[in-house]
């Protein structure tokens, strides 16, 4: 017969269960301005990563020619965004770690996109409607960054503004035609509004370092996107004959490094070369 | 290369307008879509300028296996930028075959009903990182061999979407050459990937050409036409000798031993690739046919309900016009 198991616990549990559960390294280090920059900045550059790592997905396998290229187009500029802002970060951050370590070599505790942007893309329904959603933030977060009191923040926001403005304008187009198009399109674009639409609220709830930053005039507090947002979004799905969720309920838990189970495989290819050949110039 | 054993059609028509045409093409002078033209001529260029279409947009599948795993964020940039170019040239490709008279429906249907082909070269599979370096500087390396001469091909719209293909192809092979020279002169593993790669797409690249134009039936009329501007033989050999000295700069072995400077002839001497691998893969029976097609299919397939519902969208909104005026 085998020995009974006794409760193993420590004397200090109590203080332990106090400490932020899912945290990695993140969640242990100390509050500074360049710690809060090095955060949304990486909260930025995550964001356009992995949503431009899921678009590239689609490469050779979408439903027509020209969405291929559209998408391929998408993922590029942005993959060229995550580089300035993971650059940017790696600047702030005095680490020695520039995009390509922050991209490659991070596991996903410290990843801080929002949950939306790593849902795998589902048929191209969900893919499309994923990029409407996100663009619709996208657009009045790049626009409110421009006036940001950092220089550099503002100079990427400009540049990134330009492409994003094309991005809202065809994902919102889209939208609409296949909202409006057949009853089947119809069903899957509602299908898909109401499985992506949970994962929405995270882009509107803000956090201390979200606070801070917004204190400083550095990036817009989360808060503030909401109202542009609901502007642009519910004038889209009115056109798409879409009906908007009631469900007010957010998944969240991205921006703080909870990802979904999605996400570990996301990176295990992303990042396979790099973790299999370290030092490697490529 | 896209474009293989094309078969040329017979054409019967009045002797007097072939006469003419023949002068047209003889004096060098481009032949547009609304000029009248043997429907041999049509039919040749349809299956050329299709199959060509249709290699670069299965040529988006071996490297779009790669997108996903890039090593860095630049290289993964310049992957996606050369991958959108390939749909982009499959586009223009298809605009151009559409000038005479195919819909791009149509010729997608015969690609997928296996009636039309696509370069053999994309039945290979990419297989580590370094094959995207070899695929730009190797594939694309012959590809632009073979698309430089078809800048003076006699069909307008065709010689036309190859100087800009041409300029794109450039840049392809210039990446890929850097990011496997990156590899070759980098650590002892990533040499082996270049080595590897070299090795494995060293013959199915020499495939591309086709096989030699001594057994190729249907060279003469479409070289006639200016449909084709060069033998197999002449081109193949060009990309050898333009080839090896890169190889060698590299450091890497040279992927075949019979690759052998021929001071007499002026040119390097090879050995001719498995041609039975070659009838083979055009058989169906390459490594990667079955994935290539069923990856094809299931876009068409999976895709028909975006298709009907842009179209119905497009319905809907011309009524809604129609009805307001």
């Amino acid at each position: 017969m085998a020995p009974a198991m006794s409760d193993i616990m420590t004397p200090d549990a109590a203080e332990l269960a106090r400490v932020a559960p899912g945290h990695g390294k993140a969640a242990a280090e100390s509050v500074s301005p360049e710690r809060d920059l090095f955060v949304g900045l990486t909260r930025l550059g995550d964001n356009t990563l992995i949503l431009g790592h899921r678009v590239s997905e689609w490469c050779g396998h979408s439903p027509i020619l020209e969405e291929d290229i559209a998408l391929a187009n998408m993922a590029l500029d942005l993959i060229g965004q995550t580089q300035l802002w993971l650059g940017l970060a790696g600047q702030v951050e005095g680490a020695g770690r520039d995009a390509d370590a922050l991209a490659f070599r991070r596991d996903a505790w410290d990843f801080r996109n929002l949950l939306l942007v790593e849902r795998p893309n589902g048929d191209f329904g969900h893919t499309l409607m994923r990029q409407f959603l996100f663009d619709a933030w996208h657009q009045p977060m790049l626009a409110a960054l421009q006036g940001s009191s950092d220089a550099r923040i503002a100079e990427i926001a400009a540049k990134a503004a330009k492409e994003v403005a094309y991005h809202v304008e065809r994902s919102a187009d889209l939208v609409i035609r296949l909202g409006d198009g057949t009853e089947d399109s119809h069903q899957r674009m509602q299908a898909a509004l109401e499985a992506l639409w949970p994962y929405t609220g995270e882009m509107f709830l803000g956090d201390p370092t979200d606070a801070r930053l917004a204190e400083a005039g550095v990036m817009p507090a989360p808060e503030g996107l909401r109202a542009p947002w609901e502007a642009s979004v519910t004038a889209v799905l009115a056109e798409a004959t879409l009906v908007r969720p009631a469900s007010a309920f957010a998944h969240k838990g991205g921006k703080q490094g909870r990802h979904t189970e999605h996400m570990g495989h996301l990176l295990t290819s992303m990042q396979w070369l790099q973790r299999s050949y370290p030092g490697a110039k490529w | 290369m896209y474009a293989q054993m094309v078969k040329s059609e017979a054409t019967n028509e009045d002797p007097a307008l072939l006469a003419a045409f023949q002068a047209r093409i003889d004096a060098g002078e481009k032949i547009e879509p609304k000029d009248w033209m043997p429907e041999g001529y049509r039919q040749t260029l349809i299956r050329q300028i299709g199959q060509h279409a249709h290699s670069e947009v299965v040529g988006q599948l071996p490297e779009g296996n790669w997108i996903t795993r890039a090593p860095t964020l630049e290289r993964k940039a310049i992957l996606l930028a050369k991958v959108q170019d390939e749909a982009g040239h499959g586009l223009y490709l298809y605009c151009a075959a559409e000038t005479l008279g195919v819909s791009r429906d149509d010729l997608t249907e015969a690609l997928l009903a296996g009636k039309m082909k696509y370069s053999s070269i994309f039945n290979y599979p990419t297989l580590n990182w370094a094959d995207i370096g070899a695929v730009g500087w190797l594939v694309d390396g012959a590809a632009i061999v073979n698309q430089v001469a078809l800048q003076r091909t006699s069909f307008g719209p065709y010689a036309r979407a190859m100087v800009r293909i041409c300029k794109e192809e450039s840049f392809h092979a210039r990446q890929g050459y850097h990011a496997i020279m990156q590899m070759a002169f980098g650590t002892p593993e990533q040499k082996a990937m270049a080595q590897d790669a070299v090795n494995r797409l060293w013959f199915p690249a020499m495939m591309m050409f086709g096989p030699s134009d001594k057994d190729s039936v249907h060279s003469a009329q479409s070289m006639a036409w200016k449909i084709k501007i060069n033998t197999n033989d002449e081109l193949r050999q060009k990309f050898v000798d333009q080839t090896v000295p890169q190889i060698l700069y590299l450091g890497l072995d040279l992927p075949d031993p019979g690759l052998v400077w021929n001071e007499a002839r002026g040119h390097y001497d090879f050995t001719e690739p498995d041609w039975s691998e070659f009838y083979d893969v055009l058989k169906g029976n390459g490594p990667c046919n079955a994935d290539r097609m069923a990856a094809r299919q299931k876009a068409w397939d999976d895709g028909a309900w975006f298709r009907d519902g842009l179209m119905a969208h497009a319905r809907k909104a011309a009524a809604r016009k129609m009805a307001a005026e």
